[in-house]
Protein backbone atom coordinates (compact mmCIF):
# COMPACT_ATOMS: atom_id res chain seq x y z
CA UNK A 1 0.00 0.00 0.00
CA UNK A 2 1.39 3.86 -1.01
CA UNK A 3 1.61 6.45 1.62
CA UNK A 4 0.29 10.04 1.32
CA UNK A 5 2.66 12.41 1.46
CA UNK A 6 3.48 13.01 5.03
CA UNK A 7 2.59 16.61 6.43
CA UNK A 8 5.79 15.82 9.31
CA UNK A 9 8.16 15.09 6.57
CA UNK A 10 7.44 18.42 4.51
CA UNK A 11 7.06 20.10 7.60
CA UNK A 12 10.53 18.64 8.88
CA UNK A 13 11.82 19.94 5.52
CA UNK A 14 10.46 23.44 5.27
CA UNK A 15 12.16 23.87 8.69
CA UNK A 16 15.24 22.49 7.69
CA UNK A 17 15.14 24.80 4.36
CA UNK A 18 14.04 27.81 6.93
CA UNK A 19 16.92 27.31 8.85
CA UNK A 20 19.61 26.90 5.91
CA UNK A 21 18.27 30.09 4.45
CA UNK A 22 18.53 32.08 7.39
CA UNK A 23 22.40 31.10 7.81
CA UNK A 24 24.07 33.61 5.65
CA UNK A 25 26.91 31.54 5.37
CA UNK A 26 24.98 29.81 2.05
CA UNK A 27 25.67 31.11 -1.30
CA UNK A 28 23.22 33.13 -3.49
CA UNK A 29 22.47 30.26 -5.72
CA UNK A 30 21.57 27.82 -2.71
CA UNK A 31 20.09 30.08 -1.07
CA UNK A 32 17.70 30.81 -4.53
CA UNK A 33 17.67 26.60 -4.86
CA UNK A 34 16.23 26.16 -1.45
CA UNK A 35 13.76 28.85 -1.27
CA UNK A 36 12.14 27.03 -4.25
CA UNK A 37 11.90 23.62 -2.22
CA UNK A 38 10.69 25.53 0.71
CA UNK A 39 7.93 27.21 -1.41
CA UNK A 40 7.11 23.29 -2.56
CA UNK A 41 7.06 22.03 0.41
CA UNK A 42 5.21 24.64 1.90
CA UNK A 43 2.36 24.47 -1.14
CA UNK A 44 1.95 20.34 -0.49
CA UNK A 45 2.02 21.39 3.36
CA UNK A 46 -0.66 23.67 3.06
CA UNK A 47 -2.06 21.11 0.65
CA UNK A 48 -2.03 18.39 3.17
CA UNK A 49 -3.90 20.88 5.96
CA UNK A 50 -6.88 21.83 3.38
CA UNK A 51 -7.68 18.44 3.30
CA UNK A 52 -11.27 17.84 4.45
CA UNK A 53 -12.14 14.02 3.55
CA UNK A 54 -10.76 11.30 6.03
CA UNK A 55 -9.85 8.18 3.98
CA UNK A 56 -10.98 4.81 5.68
CA UNK A 57 -10.29 1.59 4.32
CA UNK A 58 -11.76 -1.52 5.84
CA UNK A 59 -8.92 -4.65 6.08
CA UNK A 60 -11.28 -7.12 5.81
CA UNK A 61 -8.37 -9.67 5.79
CA UNK A 62 -9.00 -9.40 10.03
CA UNK A 63 -12.50 -11.23 9.80
CA UNK A 64 -10.56 -13.96 7.60
CA UNK A 65 -9.31 -17.37 8.76
CA UNK A 66 -6.15 -17.39 6.41
CA UNK A 67 -3.99 -17.15 9.57
CA UNK A 68 -3.32 -20.43 10.75
CA UNK A 69 -4.69 -21.12 14.66
CA UNK A 70 -1.32 -21.07 16.26
CA UNK A 71 -0.60 -17.38 15.57
CA UNK A 72 -2.94 -16.74 18.33
CA UNK A 73 -3.51 -19.51 20.42
CA UNK A 74 -0.68 -19.82 21.98
CA UNK B 1 15.09 -33.78 50.81
CA UNK B 2 17.13 -31.29 49.66
CA UNK B 3 16.09 -28.79 52.45
CA UNK B 4 16.38 -31.25 55.53
CA UNK B 5 19.89 -31.62 54.46
CA UNK B 6 20.51 -28.08 54.64
CA UNK B 7 18.44 -27.73 57.97
CA UNK B 8 21.02 -30.09 59.65
CA UNK B 9 24.30 -29.52 57.22
CA UNK B 10 24.50 -26.02 57.13
CA UNK B 11 22.29 -24.46 60.44
CA UNK B 12 23.86 -22.28 63.19
CA UNK B 13 26.22 -24.09 65.39
CA UNK B 14 24.65 -25.98 68.22
CA UNK B 15 24.80 -24.56 71.80
CA UNK B 16 27.13 -25.38 74.83
CA UNK B 17 25.14 -28.94 75.66
CA UNK B 18 25.01 -29.72 71.61
CA UNK B 19 21.45 -28.71 71.14
CA UNK B 20 19.79 -25.90 69.16
CA UNK B 21 18.05 -23.35 70.62
CA UNK B 22 14.65 -22.90 70.18
CA UNK B 23 14.98 -19.08 68.17
CA UNK B 24 17.63 -20.88 66.22
CA UNK B 25 15.40 -23.66 64.53
CA UNK B 26 12.55 -20.75 64.29
CA UNK B 27 14.35 -18.61 62.74
CA UNK B 28 16.34 -21.40 59.88
CA UNK B 29 12.73 -22.51 59.37
CA UNK B 30 11.69 -19.11 58.43
CA UNK B 31 14.74 -18.70 56.10
CA UNK B 32 13.85 -22.06 54.34
CA UNK B 33 10.22 -21.54 53.95
CA UNK B 34 10.72 -17.73 52.79
CA UNK B 35 13.15 -18.85 50.17
CA UNK B 36 11.11 -21.94 49.10
CA UNK B 37 8.18 -20.26 48.30
CA UNK B 38 6.91 -17.46 45.81
CA UNK B 39 4.08 -15.93 46.24
CA UNK B 40 0.87 -18.37 45.68
CA UNK B 41 -2.80 -18.18 45.12
CA UNK B 42 -4.49 -20.10 47.37
CA UNK B 43 -8.24 -21.16 47.68
CA UNK B 44 -9.96 -21.98 51.11
CA UNK B 45 -12.97 -21.35 53.56
CA UNK B 46 -11.97 -18.51 55.98
CA UNK B 47 -12.51 -19.62 59.68
CA UNK B 48 -11.41 -18.00 63.25
CA UNK B 49 -11.53 -14.25 61.65
CA UNK B 50 -10.41 -11.73 63.97
CA UNK B 51 -9.82 -7.73 63.61
CA UNK B 52 -7.78 -6.85 65.89
CA UNK B 53 -7.57 -3.10 67.34
CA UNK B 54 -4.23 -2.56 65.02
CA UNK B 55 -6.72 -3.30 62.22
CA UNK B 56 -4.28 -6.32 61.34
CA UNK B 57 -7.00 -9.20 60.19
CA UNK B 58 -6.03 -12.73 61.88
CA UNK B 59 -8.19 -16.03 60.80
CA UNK B 60 -7.64 -19.10 59.10
CA UNK B 61 -7.97 -21.07 55.85
CA UNK B 62 -8.89 -24.17 55.72
CA UNK B 63 -10.49 -27.27 53.15
CA UNK B 64 -11.24 -30.91 54.13
CA UNK B 65 -7.93 -31.95 54.44
CA UNK B 66 -5.93 -29.26 56.18
CA UNK B 67 -6.05 -25.26 57.22
CA UNK B 68 -3.51 -22.85 57.73
CA UNK B 69 -3.26 -19.99 59.72
CA UNK B 70 -3.01 -16.32 58.00
CA UNK B 71 -2.47 -12.36 58.74
CA UNK B 72 -3.62 -9.97 56.60
CA UNK B 73 -1.83 -6.62 57.49
CA UNK B 74 -4.17 -3.40 57.30
CA UNK B 75 -2.25 -1.86 54.72
CA UNK B 76 -3.31 -4.78 52.48
CA UNK B 77 -6.72 -5.13 53.92
CA UNK B 78 -7.52 -1.65 53.09
CA UNK B 79 -8.12 -2.55 49.78
CA UNK B 80 -10.28 -5.33 50.92
CA UNK B 81 -14.28 -4.08 50.11
CA UNK B 82 -15.42 -5.39 53.27
CA UNK B 83 -14.33 -8.05 56.16
CA UNK B 84 -15.02 -11.65 55.24
CA UNK B 85 -17.21 -13.98 57.10
CA UNK B 86 -16.16 -17.11 58.52
CA UNK B 87 -17.34 -20.02 56.41
CA UNK B 88 -16.93 -17.71 53.27
CA UNK B 89 -14.67 -18.98 50.28
CA UNK B 90 -12.11 -17.05 48.96
CA UNK B 91 -8.88 -17.07 46.90
CA UNK B 92 -5.98 -15.35 48.90
CA UNK B 93 -2.29 -14.74 47.41
CA UNK B 94 0.26 -14.57 49.97
CA UNK B 95 3.45 -16.11 50.85
CA UNK B 96 3.86 -18.81 53.45
CA UNK B 97 6.67 -18.00 56.02
CA UNK B 98 7.18 -18.85 59.58
CA UNK B 99 5.82 -16.34 62.63
CA UNK B 100 9.29 -17.07 64.80
CA UNK B 101 7.69 -15.98 68.42
CA UNK B 102 5.39 -18.66 67.71
CA UNK B 103 6.99 -21.19 65.60
CA UNK B 104 3.90 -21.10 63.73
CA UNK B 105 3.71 -22.00 60.03
CA UNK B 106 1.44 -19.25 58.14
CA UNK B 107 0.81 -17.11 55.19
CA UNK B 108 0.63 -13.31 54.69
CA UNK B 109 -1.73 -12.88 52.82
CA UNK B 110 -1.51 -9.43 50.15
CA UNK B 111 -4.61 -9.73 48.57
CA UNK B 112 -8.17 -11.51 49.01
CA UNK B 113 -10.85 -12.02 46.26
CA UNK B 114 -14.35 -13.65 46.42
CA UNK B 115 -14.46 -17.09 44.41
CA UNK B 116 -17.89 -15.93 43.21
CA UNK B 117 -17.81 -15.45 38.83
CA UNK B 118 -16.42 -11.95 39.78
CA UNK B 119 -13.49 -13.51 42.06
CA UNK B 120 -12.33 -16.28 39.27
CA UNK B 121 -11.81 -13.48 36.57
CA UNK B 122 -10.49 -11.19 38.62
CA UNK B 123 -7.90 -14.37 39.98
CA UNK B 124 -7.47 -14.95 36.38
CA UNK B 125 -6.69 -11.04 35.79
CA UNK B 126 -4.30 -10.49 38.84
CA UNK B 127 -2.44 -13.92 37.16
CA UNK B 128 -2.51 -12.42 34.00
CA UNK B 129 -1.07 -9.29 34.98
CA UNK B 130 1.46 -11.24 36.97
CA UNK B 131 2.53 -13.24 33.97
CA UNK B 132 2.82 -9.91 32.11
CA UNK B 133 4.75 -8.47 34.55
CA UNK B 134 7.43 -11.19 34.69
CA UNK B 135 7.97 -10.82 31.01
CA UNK B 136 8.51 -7.21 31.67
CA UNK B 137 5.75 -5.84 29.30
CA UNK B 138 4.08 -4.05 32.48
CA UNK B 139 7.74 -1.72 32.36
CA UNK B 140 6.78 1.85 31.35
CA UNK B 141 10.05 2.27 30.35
CA UNK B 142 8.32 -0.20 27.16
CA UNK B 143 5.98 2.86 26.64
CA UNK B 144 7.28 4.66 23.17
CA UNK B 145 5.99 8.22 22.05
CA UNK B 146 3.18 8.54 19.62
CA UNK B 147 3.99 9.92 16.04
CA UNK B 148 3.31 13.74 15.73
CA UNK B 149 1.51 13.90 12.27
CA UNK B 150 0.80 10.62 11.61
CA UNK B 151 -0.27 9.33 7.86
CA UNK B 152 -1.63 6.20 8.56
CA UNK B 153 -3.75 4.65 11.48
CA UNK B 154 -5.16 0.91 12.08
CA UNK B 155 -8.27 1.12 14.25
CA UNK B 156 -9.22 -2.60 15.66
CA UNK B 157 -12.72 -1.98 16.68
CA UNK B 158 -15.90 -3.27 16.19
CA UNK B 159 -17.59 -1.72 12.89
CA UNK B 160 -20.75 -1.34 14.22
CA UNK B 161 -19.94 0.26 17.61
CA UNK B 162 -20.52 3.67 18.51
CA UNK B 163 -16.62 4.35 19.53
CA UNK B 164 -15.89 3.81 15.53
CA UNK B 165 -17.92 6.57 14.98
CA UNK B 166 -16.69 8.94 17.80
CA UNK B 167 -13.18 8.14 16.50
CA UNK B 168 -14.01 9.12 12.96
CA UNK B 169 -15.92 12.15 14.10
CA UNK B 170 -12.87 13.22 15.70
CA UNK B 171 -10.38 12.35 13.47
CA UNK B 172 -12.05 14.12 11.05
CA UNK B 173 -12.59 17.22 12.57
CA UNK B 174 -9.19 17.28 13.90
CA UNK B 175 -6.88 15.50 11.03
CA UNK B 176 -8.74 14.48 8.32
CA UNK B 177 -5.22 14.52 6.00
CA UNK B 178 -5.10 10.53 7.06
CA UNK B 179 -5.38 7.39 5.91
CA UNK B 180 -8.24 5.15 8.60
CA UNK B 181 -7.37 1.43 8.05
CA UNK B 182 -10.20 -0.15 9.89
CA UNK B 183 -9.71 -4.06 10.92
CA UNK B 184 -13.37 -4.85 12.09
CA UNK B 185 -13.37 -7.17 15.11
CA UNK B 186 -15.95 -8.50 17.47
CA UNK B 187 -15.27 -6.91 20.89
CA UNK B 188 -16.88 -9.11 23.12
CA UNK B 189 -18.11 -12.18 23.56
CA UNK B 190 -17.51 -15.96 21.30
CA UNK B 191 -14.42 -15.08 19.40
CA UNK B 192 -13.91 -11.53 20.11
CA UNK B 193 -10.16 -12.61 21.58
CA UNK B 194 -9.25 -14.93 18.56
CA UNK B 195 -10.50 -12.25 16.06
CA UNK B 196 -8.73 -8.93 18.24
CA UNK B 197 -5.54 -11.57 18.20
CA UNK B 198 -5.93 -11.72 14.55
CA UNK B 199 -6.46 -7.99 13.86
CA UNK B 200 -3.72 -6.98 16.34
CA UNK B 201 -1.13 -9.43 15.03
CA UNK B 202 -2.29 -7.83 10.94
CA UNK B 203 -1.52 -4.28 12.02
CA UNK B 204 1.92 -5.36 11.47
CA UNK B 205 1.63 -5.30 8.00
CA UNK B 206 0.00 -2.60 7.29
CA UNK B 207 2.60 0.06 7.61
CA UNK B 208 0.70 1.99 9.74
CA UNK B 209 2.35 4.64 11.80
CA UNK B 210 -0.01 4.10 14.87
CA UNK B 211 -2.77 1.82 16.03
CA UNK B 212 -5.85 2.25 18.49
CA UNK B 213 -7.62 -0.86 20.01
CA UNK B 214 -10.56 -0.51 22.29
CA UNK B 215 -14.59 -0.52 22.21
CA UNK B 216 -16.98 2.39 24.21
CA UNK B 217 -18.30 1.23 27.49
CA UNK B 218 -20.05 -1.92 28.85
CA UNK B 219 -20.29 -4.05 31.26
CA UNK B 220 -17.60 -5.59 33.12
CA UNK B 221 -18.30 -9.08 31.63
CA UNK B 222 -18.66 -7.00 28.10
CA UNK B 223 -15.23 -5.12 28.50
CA UNK B 224 -13.88 -8.86 29.70
CA UNK B 225 -11.94 -9.63 26.65
CA UNK B 226 -9.64 -6.73 27.11
CA UNK B 227 -8.32 -8.61 30.09
CA UNK B 228 -7.13 -11.52 28.52
CA UNK B 229 -3.65 -12.35 28.56
CA UNK B 230 -3.45 -13.83 25.13
CA UNK B 231 -5.28 -9.84 23.69
CA UNK B 232 -2.69 -8.53 25.88
CA UNK B 233 0.44 -10.08 24.13
CA UNK B 234 -1.07 -8.94 21.18
CA UNK B 235 -1.02 -5.63 21.81
CA UNK B 236 2.31 -5.52 23.71
CA UNK B 237 4.10 -7.54 20.22
CA UNK B 238 2.63 -4.56 17.85
CA UNK B 239 5.52 -3.20 16.03
CA UNK B 240 3.91 0.73 16.22
CA UNK B 241 2.94 2.77 18.86
CA UNK B 242 -0.58 1.13 20.20
CA UNK B 243 -3.38 3.11 22.22
CA UNK B 244 -6.04 1.17 24.57
CA UNK B 245 -9.40 2.65 24.75
CA UNK B 246 -11.54 0.23 26.53
CA UNK B 247 -14.88 2.00 27.77
CA UNK B 248 -14.91 4.81 30.50
CA UNK B 249 -13.02 6.37 32.57
CA UNK B 250 -12.78 4.32 35.72
CA UNK B 251 -12.41 0.73 33.63
CA UNK B 252 -8.81 0.00 33.14
CA UNK B 253 -8.59 -2.90 31.18
CA UNK B 254 -4.99 -5.42 31.08
CA UNK B 255 -4.62 -3.78 27.53
CA UNK B 256 -4.40 -0.73 29.03
CA UNK B 257 -1.61 -1.69 30.71
CA UNK B 258 0.47 -2.70 27.93
CA UNK B 259 -0.41 0.05 25.37
CA UNK B 260 2.21 2.82 25.03
CA UNK B 261 -1.29 5.06 25.82
CA UNK B 262 -4.16 4.74 28.03
CA UNK B 263 -7.23 6.26 26.79
CA UNK B 264 -9.95 6.69 28.85
CA UNK B 265 -12.64 6.96 25.97
CA UNK B 266 -12.38 5.79 22.04
CA UNK B 267 -12.83 9.61 21.49
CA UNK B 268 -9.89 10.10 23.92
CA UNK B 269 -7.68 7.79 21.85
CA UNK B 270 -8.95 9.63 18.48
CA UNK B 271 -7.90 13.39 20.09
CA UNK B 272 -4.63 11.89 21.29
CA UNK B 273 -3.81 10.31 17.81
CA UNK B 274 -3.67 13.12 15.40
CA UNK B 275 -2.51 16.48 16.04
CA UNK B 276 -4.52 19.38 15.61
CA UNK B 277 -5.08 21.18 12.56
CA UNK B 278 -5.17 24.94 13.65
CA UNK B 279 -2.13 24.71 15.72
CA UNK B 280 -0.20 22.80 12.59
CA UNK B 281 -1.65 25.89 10.12
CA UNK B 282 -0.14 28.27 12.51
CA UNK B 283 2.91 26.10 12.63
CA UNK B 284 3.26 26.17 9.02
CA UNK B 285 2.22 30.00 8.10
CA UNK B 286 5.31 30.92 10.83
CA UNK B 287 7.12 28.81 8.88
CA UNK B 288 6.15 30.45 5.97
CA UNK B 289 7.14 33.91 7.26
CA UNK B 290 10.37 32.81 7.90
CA UNK B 291 10.32 31.33 4.75
CA UNK B 292 10.11 34.81 2.92
CA UNK B 293 12.00 36.91 5.64
CA UNK B 294 15.09 34.64 4.54
CA UNK B 295 14.54 35.37 1.40
CA UNK B 296 13.96 39.28 2.29
CA UNK B 297 17.07 39.68 4.53
CA UNK B 298 19.29 37.53 1.21
CA UNK B 299 18.00 40.25 -1.59
CA UNK B 300 18.59 43.21 1.49
CA UNK B 301 22.57 41.73 1.81
CA UNK B 302 22.55 41.05 -2.15
CA UNK B 303 21.69 45.13 -2.87
CA UNK B 304 24.70 45.90 0.05
CA UNK B 305 26.67 43.93 -1.77
CA UNK B 306 25.49 45.70 -5.62
CA UNK B 307 25.96 48.95 -3.38
CA UNK B 308 29.68 47.90 -2.74
CA UNK B 309 30.21 47.24 -6.46
CA UNK B 310 29.16 50.02 -7.64
CA UNK B 311 31.02 51.81 -5.12
CA UNK B 312 33.69 50.27 -6.75
CA UNK B 313 32.89 50.43 -9.74
CA UNK B 314 32.46 54.03 -10.10
CA UNK B 315 35.84 54.75 -7.93
CA UNK B 316 37.63 52.20 -10.80
CA UNK B 317 35.79 54.77 -13.53
CA UNK B 318 37.03 57.89 -11.74
CA UNK B 319 40.75 56.60 -12.16
CA UNK B 320 40.22 55.94 -15.63
CA UNK B 321 39.24 59.39 -16.31
CA UNK B 322 41.93 60.87 -14.06
CA UNK B 323 44.14 59.09 -16.16
CA UNK B 324 42.45 60.48 -19.35
CA UNK B 325 42.60 64.07 -18.01
CA UNK B 326 46.25 63.83 -17.60
CA UNK B 327 46.62 62.28 -21.32
CA UNK B 328 44.77 65.01 -22.08
CA UNK B 329 46.34 68.19 -20.65
CA UNK B 330 49.66 66.19 -21.79
CA UNK B 331 48.35 65.83 -25.07
CA UNK B 332 46.88 69.94 -25.21
CA UNK B 333 49.94 71.01 -23.61
CA UNK B 334 52.02 69.71 -26.69
CA UNK B 335 49.63 71.19 -29.22
CA UNK B 336 50.13 74.81 -27.55
CA UNK B 337 53.60 74.12 -28.11
CA UNK B 338 53.27 73.62 -31.37
CA UNK B 339 50.68 76.69 -31.94
CA UNK B 340 51.67 79.00 -34.17
CA UNK B 341 50.66 81.83 -32.25
CA UNK B 342 53.62 80.43 -29.76
CA UNK B 343 55.53 81.80 -32.81
CA UNK B 344 54.23 85.02 -32.68
CA UNK B 345 55.25 84.96 -29.20
CA UNK B 346 58.81 84.84 -29.93
CA UNK B 347 58.32 88.48 -32.19
CA UNK B 348 57.39 86.78 -35.35
CA UNK B 349 54.15 88.53 -37.12
CA UNK B 350 52.41 87.03 -39.79
CA UNK B 351 51.33 89.58 -43.23
CA UNK B 352 48.43 88.77 -44.83
CA UNK B 353 46.24 90.39 -47.56
CA UNK B 354 42.99 91.67 -47.33
CA UNK B 355 42.01 88.32 -48.39
CA UNK B 356 43.46 86.56 -45.08
CA UNK B 357 46.39 85.01 -47.57
CA UNK B 358 49.53 84.70 -46.03
CA UNK B 359 52.45 86.88 -47.59
CA UNK B 360 55.28 85.06 -48.21
CA UNK B 361 57.29 86.75 -50.81
CA UNK B 362 58.55 89.89 -51.62
CA UNK B 363 56.45 89.47 -55.05
CA UNK B 364 53.37 89.81 -52.78
CA UNK B 365 53.96 93.07 -51.68
CA UNK B 366 53.38 95.98 -54.26
CA UNK B 367 53.92 99.17 -52.99
CA UNK B 368 51.15 101.08 -52.13
CA UNK B 369 49.11 97.93 -51.02
CA UNK B 370 47.43 97.44 -48.12
CA UNK B 371 47.74 94.41 -45.56
CA UNK B 372 47.63 93.18 -42.33
CA UNK B 373 50.32 91.91 -39.60
CA UNK B 374 48.98 89.56 -37.43
CA UNK B 375 51.04 89.75 -33.91
CA UNK B 376 50.48 88.28 -30.75
CA UNK B 377 47.67 90.39 -29.40
CA UNK B 378 46.39 91.42 -32.40
CA UNK B 379 46.13 92.62 -36.20
CA UNK B 380 47.59 95.90 -37.61
CA UNK B 381 46.87 97.60 -40.46
CA UNK B 382 49.68 98.15 -43.19
CA UNK B 383 50.67 99.60 -46.35
CA UNK B 384 53.86 99.17 -48.31
CA UNK B 385 56.13 101.59 -48.78
CA UNK B 386 58.30 101.11 -51.61
CA UNK B 387 60.82 99.13 -53.48
CA UNK B 388 63.88 97.41 -51.48
CA UNK B 389 65.34 95.70 -53.97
Amino acid sequence: MTKRPSFGAELERLEAIVRGLEDSEVDLDEALELFQEGVERLKNARTLLQETELTVKKVVKAADADLPDDDVDD
Amino acid sequence: MGGELDLFSSGPPSSSDGAWTVAQVTSRARQLIDAGFHPLWIKGEVTGFKQYRSGHWYFSLRDAEAQVRCVMWRTDNRRVSQPPEDGLQVFVEGRPTVWEERGEFRITVKRMLPTDAGGQWELQLQQAKAALERDGLLDPARRRPLPEFPTRIAIITSPDGAALHDMLTVIGRRWPAVEVLLLPTRVQGDGAERELCRALKLVNDLSADVAIVGRGGGSREDLWVFNSEKVARAVAAVEVPIISAVGHEEDVALTDLVADLRAPTPSAAAEAVVPDRGEAIRVVDMLARRLGGSLTSRTRLGRERLARTVDRLQGAMAGQIEQRTTRLAMVSARLDALSPLKVLERGFAVARNDKGEVLKSTKSFTPGSDFRLTVTDGDVRARVAGEDT
